[in-house]
């Protein structure tokens, strides 16, 4: 008779579907959100091999605009944004905090079905017909010109994000008020933190872009007069509203993959984290910045020059912290004892990738140089190397981190290794041509192109078709490792936080005996037992 | 400017590489050097405040100059210089017009000529297009509803893409062009190609046809203010504001004549909206340009290019 853990306790799809437990819900987010990375994978797939050629030979624009528009809806609201909170924070926050769950249990589980409402919803959307306004619902396209599924996406948008804001509000009532005894804030996990930070973004950016599109589609529906100017209304005060919760959303998308990545760094390093407290404060750095920088996707947009100054300074500033978490993870490895398995190869690799997407957001800031890189290639490849270097690697990081927690079993390291190689050259080959495309002017969204671009983006293509082998090895090796996986231990890594602490796959209520915290994060001054380290 | 744009560009690489390869440096020689089988025991090391502060203030330094001359060379991107030649632009689903001063129109083409500042005013007459020209390093979005303007200085003769950057619908990547720079003496043939009369005789033309004059006339008899010596000079609202009578506020009283009435007048002029396009409102204020040259107490201009004020637009809708 085995051990009564979470998954085993109850059987039948009842017993998922009707389930409060955190952990439980947070496979649910997986299997949902991997759902949804497939379709926004396939979008992606054709778009690329679309541009195989100058003609747009494989698909017709209209179908290509609607494809762009499938696989930055999808990936963007349906994978980036509850990847890893939703998945990992659900899994592991409560656990890090030594709580037995999130703090209200149902409207966790209620946020996922909301999720999966909105991602049905805009799947209907995107494939009876389409939309094709692109992600970002420029008006007054969306509001007047564009023919498709406008304002069923856009609603489906404003129902997934009711899923985001529970699940920020889940997050951060938990985290004030479920922490174990002695887990004081300055010993919470620095996942905990950026996950903190994020929901704060998730509960207060939120509710703007579900306004701004429920005044799209009144707009489409009503001609309300609010963005098109034939009504009197200004095209340019949406885009305000829309980057005033998308761009802090793209620190949702970042932030907490930053977490995931103060984990791995001090646990296969053996070190406590240099600085925590400025990585700690740095997130909320972060969050709080990342609300007043917005109009730096406007600098060419008609807005003034001392407003657009003014962004420019205050995303000079929202970079620095990001600088002090790099420079932080860094300084951990000094004096370390590191051993290279596949989680910190994703750190490495998350490391050097976001580096390259931070240090050409400097590129972008510049008002000056953002005049001629702006809507070209050179940002598709910037932010590429934020949300899939940065953030995707930091989710698969943390998959195969909890892993052996969330299963009970190990992944097969081999394959794994070779999968975090395969996705970092992948998406190298894809992205990096991308920035020069960009420099030499190549416009975003384009069906077709000049011919003098067609050796930079057959390598882009051929890029993507590596990085998508690399997507569906861990596919294949995870799902096999449920069950020949080697059984993992409670600790396989010997790692400190409190989630190491019970036993894998933990037991529906997490902790037999709620856990006293005593000792500092990331205390690796006493040996652990660590079978796989 | 573009060199200018492609000097900054360098400055950004060479800080882009020196902080890469530090950090690259940083992890690699750790990782290397402190690997597990050859530094078995970490050595618990808590942080520096010194480092930190180093690691805050240094590239917050560094940044504040490429916020500096970013911030410059934006400033000299929206600042056409005052003896600029105007064109006149018009975005829509998916061409590109354009109007010379002159009179001469083209679709997806720019004829300009070499060496002179050239500022393109531009409106849309449907979506957000955007008017991108990568070799002149130079872009800005062209939006419906009111005047923006993009300015170069073109130094070589030869065709170079015109690009519509902002995604304005199904055939966006077809919404393409050339702007082509020609020798000054080969666009002045060029520009004599054309036989409509000048942009400005054009809005005469359009001003009688529309019976504007009925209304707009310099005696007792004028039921609206007199547009002689109007353009660039500062016009008094019936709220007391004071606004200067520049390319968006013409534009506006055309079209959505009640949004700013001038003191002394009633809101009595009928919307123009939907009746006439975006081309014929250039005619239009060509016209009304060209008025203000003419009346002898209106400002004295020495070319008939020169814009009245240096931005082409009003400070609400910023001047790009």
């Amino acid at each position: 008779m085995p051990r009564e853990h979470y998954l085993n306790h109850e059987f039948g799809i009842k017993s998922w579907l009707l389930t409060k437990d955190h952990k439980r819900i947070g496979i649910l987010y997986m299997l949902s959100i991997t759902f949804f990375f497939v379709i926004g994978g396939i979008g992606a797939t054709l778009i690329r091999l679309n541009l195989l050629t100058p003609y747009g030979t494989l698909v017709s624009a209209e179908t290509y605009n609607k494809l762009f528009t499938l696989h930055g809806i999808m990936m963007v609201f349906f994978f980036l944004v509850p990847s890893v909170p939703a998945v990992l924070g659900n899994f592991a926050l409560p656990l890090m905090l030594g709580a037995k769950d999130v703090a209200f249990p149902k409207i966790n589980l209620l946020s996922w079905y909301i999720f999966i409402a909105g991602g049905s919803l805009e799947l209907w959307a995107l494939i009876s017909g389409g939309v094709d306004t692109g992600w970002t619902f420029y008006t007054p396209f969306s509001t007047t010109f564009s023919n498709t599924n406008v304002i069923t996406a856009a609603l489906a948008i404003f129902i997934a994000g009711f899923s985001s804001i529970l699940t920020g509000l889940n997050f951060i009532v938990t985290t004030h008020r479920m922490r174990a005894p002695g887990m004081t804030w300055f010993k919470m996990p620095l996942f905990v933190w950026s996950t903190y930070a994020t929901a704060i973004i998730q509960v207060l950016g939120t509710p703007v872009i579900a306004i701004t599109l429920v005044l799209v589609a009144m707009e489409r529906a009503f001609h309300i007069g609010v963005f098109d100017p034939r009504w009197g209304g200004d095209p340019v005060l949406f885009q305000h509203m829309f980057w005033f919760y998308s761009h802090p959303a793209v620190y949702i998308m970042i932030l907490p993959g930053m977490g995931v990545i103060s984990e791995i760094i001090p646990c296969f390093a053996r070190k406590s984290m240099f600085g925590y407290k400025f990585v700690a404060f740095s997130s909320i750095a972060i969050a709080v910045f990342g609300f007043i920088v917005w109009g730096h996707h406007l600098f060419i947009a008609g807005i003034s020059v001392y407003s657009a100054m003014v962004f420019s300074f205050l995303s000079y500033a929202v970079a620095i912290p990001s600088a002090i978490k790099v420079f932080n993870w860094s300084a951990t490895l000094y004096k370390g004892s590191i051993s290279y398995r596949t989680p910190m190869l994703y750190a490495f690799g998350f490391i050097g990738l976001f580096t390259i997407g931070g240090l050409t957001g400097l590129f972008v800031a510049a008002l000056g140089l953002d005049v001629h890189v702006h809507d070209t290639y050179f940002i598709i490849a910037h932010f590429h190397y934020i949300m899939v270097g940065g953030m995707v690697m930091a989710y698969l990081g943390g998959i195969h981190y909890w892993w052996p927690k969330i299963t009970g079993r190990m992944y097969p390291e081999g394959w794994a290794k070779l999968s975090a190689l395969v996705i970092f050259l992948g998406f190298n080959l894809t992205f990096f041509p991308q920035f020069i495309l960009g420099y030499l002017g190549m416009p975003r969204r384009y069906h077709t192109y000049p011919p003098e671009f067609q050796v930079l983006n057959v390598l882009s293509s051929a890029g993507a078709s590596i990085l998508a082998v690399g997507y569906l090895l861990p596919l294949i090796y995870l799902l096999w490792s449920i069950r020949y996986g080697e059984v993992a231990g409670n600790n396989p890594w010997g790692a400190s936080g409190l989630e190491w602490q019970t036993t894998s796959p933990p037991p529906p209520d997490n902790f037999a005996v709620t856990p006293v915290v005593t000792e500092e994060a990331y205390d690796y001054s006493k040996e652990r037992e660590a079978a796989f380290v | 400017m573009a060199a200018h744009v492609d000097y900054f560009y360098f400055f950004m690489l060479l800080n882009f590489l020196f902080f890469f390869f530090l950090v690259v440096a940083l992890v690699l020689v750790f990782a290397i050097r402190y690997r597990r089988s050859a530094h078995p025991k970490a050595e618990q090391i808590h942080g520096s405040l010194l480092l930190e502060i180093g690691w805050t203030v240094i590239p917050l330094g560094i940044s504040m100059v490429m916020f500096a001359w970013g911030a410059i060379l934006f400033f000299g991107f929206n600042r056409p210089p005052k003896d600029a030649m105007d064109i006149y632009g018009v975005g829509k689903q998916w061409m590109w017009k354009f109007q010379h001063l002159e009179g001469q129109r083209e679709i997806n083409q720019l004829h300009v000529p070499v060496g002179r500042d050239v500022r393109v005013v531009l409106t849309s007459m449907d979506v957000i297009h955007d008017f991108a020209v990568p070799a002149f390093r130079v872009k800005g979005d062209v939006i419906p509803g009111r005047y923006t303007a993009v300015w170069f200085h073109p130094t070589r003769p030869g065709t170079y893409h015109l690009f519509c950057d902002q995604y304005c619908g199904t055939l966006h990547s077809g919404m393409v062009g050339d702007v082509i720079v020609m020798e000054k003496d080969a666009y002045q043939r060029w520009l004599l190609t054309g036989g409509e009369g000048s942009l400005a005789q054009q809005g005469q033309k359009l001003f009688q046809q529309l019976g504007c004059n009925t209304c707009h006339r310099n005696d007792s008899q004028a039921r609206g203010p007199n547009l002689a010596g109007l353009y660039g000079n500062p016009v008094t609202l019936t709220d007391g504001r004071t606004i200067t009578a520049d390319d968006n506020y013409i534009r506006e009283s055309i079209l959505r004549p009640e949004a700013k009435i001038v003191a002394g007048f009633q809101p009595i002029m009928p919307t123009f909206q939907g009746q006439i396009n975006e081309e014929q409102v250039i005619e239009l204020l060509n016209y009304i340009k060209s008025m203000a040259q003419e009346q002898p107490g209106g400002p004295v201009k020495t070319s008939p290019n020169s814009p009245a004020v240096p931005g082409a637009s009003g400070p609400a809708a910023g001047t790009r």
